[in-house]
């Protein structure tokens, strides 16, 4: 039973995959959307990766910017100065921006122990400010003008593997006894003590196998865009993705994958309406969480849907 | 050397002595009641054998080992589980994953055998499947074992919660007022299936209960606390009878 | 000398921009302390002030007095309408979802903000114009002096409020214990919806303070001080009025000095720096109470 849903998830990831390859051979994509690829890709490893500590851990990270761009300047900073070819630099780049990124999950996973909810929250907050502060007073990382020269050397095909990947790994913990182990947390941290889960060891490996991706797909952004510029790693790229995994459904990683898409599409394809973005995503944080969480609508959304099992996969 | 041993256990809440004195000795595959008006301690009492609280003062020995002090988490790997008398189950999660979470300890694989899907991981989880489902049996929880834990009417969350703490293969269970809410024959029921399970896993049960006759049944000895204090420690004949917690219970 | 006067001159600063983070600060800790939320929004409901004295003295040409009103009005009953929609169906959720229903309200009223005045930023007349006055060689900054002022006005009056009427108690009991608050017959809906009346209120002032020193407002005007004034209410001790004051004025001073002797750049990561030793330190802030949590 397991195991036939894992051939189709499979079967999937390989269909998306030659459909994607055909359409970029065969040029049927214009070059607008092509160049959307690899953002998606990046999206996605975002949203996916924030999912495990918001979805699953059920803590507020309002730092995951800030994770991306610790990763993109460490594994940009490296292609940068070396002289390996693309395709050996480039995997190094993705497992140097990972571990850094990594190490600064650690950090604010310490505070994560002590604090929660509101607190954490503000203190995620308040370290992705801290590092963009950071970027922008440092002349070597090319302070507020941003790090430049960065090789264009990421492709569709890369993103579309890293995000495999991403997806792979958090989904093959959330469904073994170590995400059993983390979801226990997030519903009721007292039970979860009771009954012996190592609590402290559970949020540190959240926060960090998070930050991991997160740094990855900053690498994989900054090989995409050439430039690296703090002010793009601000409380609003927080925030949007945010809203890709509350729009997904928390918990959810399809959900996630889904929304990341749509929402790196949609503002490219209705640019014109690109002033309402923000209060797209306003509009949508509120309605999802009234929706989702107050007990009247959540009976009225049942009665309109049917009953649907709470959570996904 | 008895399983538990509390000597001289005591806490303050500010200027407040919720459990003052507490004696409490407990022998292997002994059933204890824990009895006494609302707001005697006994509550209290769990919370300070699981770690939750720190005590003032005293000291308690499980397993010939000195346990004030420690955190929930390694109390509960020595031996001692617990239910909540305000349901605390992962409510967002299936029953059979409530289970399982409680079985955690007893298999070990890490997270890169499962990130990776390891054939120790497939093992593991195949062994706490099958040990998750065995438990729900017990409790005639199979049935439901897919549905989110909140779906459970509530009787049957609180069979749940024993299943949970039994899951993580505990000497001695502290069970707060397992029967609350439930029916006199659903109550009898789980007066069995406690005894039932004592007998099956061979272990200690303290039992928390408001109704003394409820008790009184199963018990082998039953401890009486009123406003923090021990009024009496016997048999549940001799507890019965004892003046002061006919006066404790009925008032003066 | 001279390095003595300049450290006064920005002492004041300090004490100027930690008296707006303090009355900031208050809203949030009122609001924490009695629906136990971290209201995100805060800080664009003081924007959203600046603007409406904008408005009222450049387009419509009125008299600050006048522009200072309606900012109280206009806020006031914004933050008891946000209450109203967005945090009252959700008083039994879970603290995440709230968290996530405030921070959409705080992008809400910056996306509206940008939709009706673009992201170009508007001059705010003064509403309080005062020379600097000269003491003992060191000149004070007149609005710095009459922010604070102000500041320390509002205080006593909440204080007094909050600690000697019948309506100031009822909300220190709904914060200690909102079931028994209700049982005693006091109506809980309403005493939140007042408390959040008073906090927007206390933003209002704070806003047209904020732009009185500064001279301007854009969308995203309240958003860092309002995240600021959140990190001052953590610092003196959620929940704790004196807290937040203390919070306020040592938050002011570190980033005026900060600003002065370090780096204006590097400011707002000292500021936040501070606050995450702090919690770790002591997670329930300066002026905070333990609370032990029932099992």
């Amino acid at each position: 039973m397991k195991n036939k849903k894992n051939i189709v998830y499979a079967i999937i990831a390989v269909v998306i995959f030659i459909v994607l390859f055909a359409l970029v051979n065969a040029g049927v994509l214009s070059r607008k959307y092509e160049g959307l690829l690899v953002p998606i890709g990046v999206n996605v490893i975002l949203a996916v990766s924030l999912n495990l500590i918001v979805g699953f851990l059920g803590e507020l990270s309002l730092g995951h910017a800030g994770f991306m761009s610790v990763g993109a300047y460490a594994g940009c900073l490296f292609t940068v100065h070396s002289n390996l070819p693309v395709m050996v630099e480039l995997p190094i780049a993705f497992v140097i921006g990972g571990l850094a990124a990594a190490i600064f999950g650690l950090i604010i996973g310490i505070p994560a122990l002590r604090l929660k909810g509101d607190y954490l929250a503000i203190v995620t907050l308040g370290f992705g400010e801290i590092i963009r502060s950071v970027f922008n007073s440092l002349d070597i990382l090319g302070g507020s003008g941003g790090l430049k020269g960065i090789d264009k050397s990421s492709n569709y095909i890369m993103a579309y593997v890293l995000a495999v990947i991403t997806v792979l790994v958090i989904a093959n913990l959330i469904n073994s006894k170590h995400g059993r182990a983390i979801k226990s947390i997030r519903d009721n941290v007292i039970a979860a003590e009771s009954v012996g889960v190592n609590v402290v060891y559970y949020k540190i490996l959240a926060f960090v196998l998070s930050a991991f991706f997160a740094g990855i797909a900053g690498v994989l952004y900054g090989h995409n865009l050439a430039i690296l510029k703090p002010a793009t790693f601000d409380f609003n790229k927080s925030i949007e993705i945010l809203v890709m995994v509350v729009l997904g459904g928390m918990g959810s990683i399809p959900g996630s994958i889904i929304a990341a898409v749509i929402l790196t599409v949609l503002p490219e394809a209705m640019r014109s309406l690109a002033d309402y973005r923000m209060l797209f995503y306003a509009v949508a944080l509120i309605v999802m969480m009234l929706f989702s969480s107050n007990p009247a609508l959540v009976e009225f959304r049942q009665r309109l849907f049917g009953k649907k099992k709470r959570g996904g996969k | 050397m008895a399983l538990l041993e509390v000597k001289e256990l005591g806490i303050s809440f500010g200027g407040l002595r919720a459990v003052d004195n507490f004696n409490l000795t407990i022998e292997d595959g002994q059933l204890y009641g824990l009895i006494g008006p609302n707001g005697a301690g006994k509550t209290t009492i769990f919370n300070l054998l699981t770690g939750v609280y720190k005590p003032t003062d005293g000291t308690f020995m499980f397993d010939s080992e000195e346990m004030s002090g420690k955190t929930p988490i390694q109390i509960n790997k020595m031996g001692i589980a617990r239910t909540f008398q305000n349901i605390r189950l992962f409510s967002q999660m299936s029953v059979i994953d409530n289970v399982k979470v409680g079985l955690q300890n007893q298999y070990n694989f890490s997270v890169l055998n499962s990130i990776l899907r390891l054939p120790k991981h497939r093992a593991g989880e195949k062994l706490i499947t099958g040990r998750a489902l065995e438990i729900l049996k017990i409790f005639d929880l199979d049935g439901e074992a897919n549905q989110p834990a909140s779906n459970l009417p509530y009787g049957k969350q609180r069979k749940l919660e024993i299943a949970r703490a039994l899951a993580t293969n505990p000497k001695l269970l502290l069970l707060d007022e397992p029967a609350a809410g439930m029916n006199p024959a659903e109550t009898a029921e789980l007066m069995n299936t406690i005894a039932l399970i004592r007998d099956k896993f061979k272990i200690s049960i303290l039992l928390i209960e408001h109704d003394m006759s409820l008790v009184m049944g199963i018990c082998e000895r039953i401890v009486v606390l009123e406003y923090g204090r021990v009024i009496c420690d016997d048999i549940p004949e001799n507890v019965k009878n004892n003046p002061k917690v006919i006066a404790a219970y009925l008032g003066d | 000398m001279q390095g003595l006067v300049t450290f006064i001159q920005q002492f004041i600063n300090g004490l100027s921009l930690g008296s707006v983070y303090a009355l900031m600060a208050l809203g949030y800790t009122m609001v924490y302390g009695i629906a136990k939320m971290l209201n995100f929004a805060h800080g664009d409901i003081i924007m959203v002030g600046a603007y409406t004295v904008s408005v009222v003295c450049s387009i419509l040409g009125m008299s600050p007095i006048f522009a200072v009103l309606a900012s109280a009005v206009v806020c006031t009953t914004l933050g008891v309408t946000i209450e109203k929609i967005a945090y009252k169906p959700l008083r039994s959720a879970s603290p995440l979802a709230v968290l996530i229903t405030a921070i959409g309200v705080s992008y809400f009223l910056q996306s509206v903000a940008l939709l009706i005045f673009g992201s170009n930023a508007k001059k705010v007349p003064p509403v309080v114009s005062l020379n600097s006055i000269r003491v003992a060689n060191i000149d004070l900054s007149g609005v710095a002096l009459v922010i604070i002022g102000v500041t320390v006005l509002i205080m006593i009056c909440l204080s007094l409020f909050i600690n000697c009427t019948k309506v100031g108690k009822a909300m220190l009991a709904v914060s200690e214990d909102k079931g028994a608050a209700e049982l005693m017959g006091i109506n809980v809906n309403a005493t939140i919806s007042l408390t959040f009346a008073i906090g927007s209120a206390l933003a209002a002032v704070a806003g047209v303070l904020f732009v009185s020193s500064y001279g301007y407002v854009d969308p995203y005007t309240g958003a860092l001080p309002g995240i600021k004034a959140f990190v001052a209410a953590v610092l003196g001790g959620i929940g704790s009025i004196p807290g937040a004051m203390l919070g306020g004025i040592i938050l002011g001073v570190i980033e005026s000095l900060s600003k002065a002797y370090i780096s204006t750049n590097l400011a707002d990561a000292i500021v936040f720096g501070v606050l995450i030793v702090v919690l770790l330190v002591k997670p329930t802030g300066i002026l905070g109470k333990k609370k032990i949590t029932k099992v």
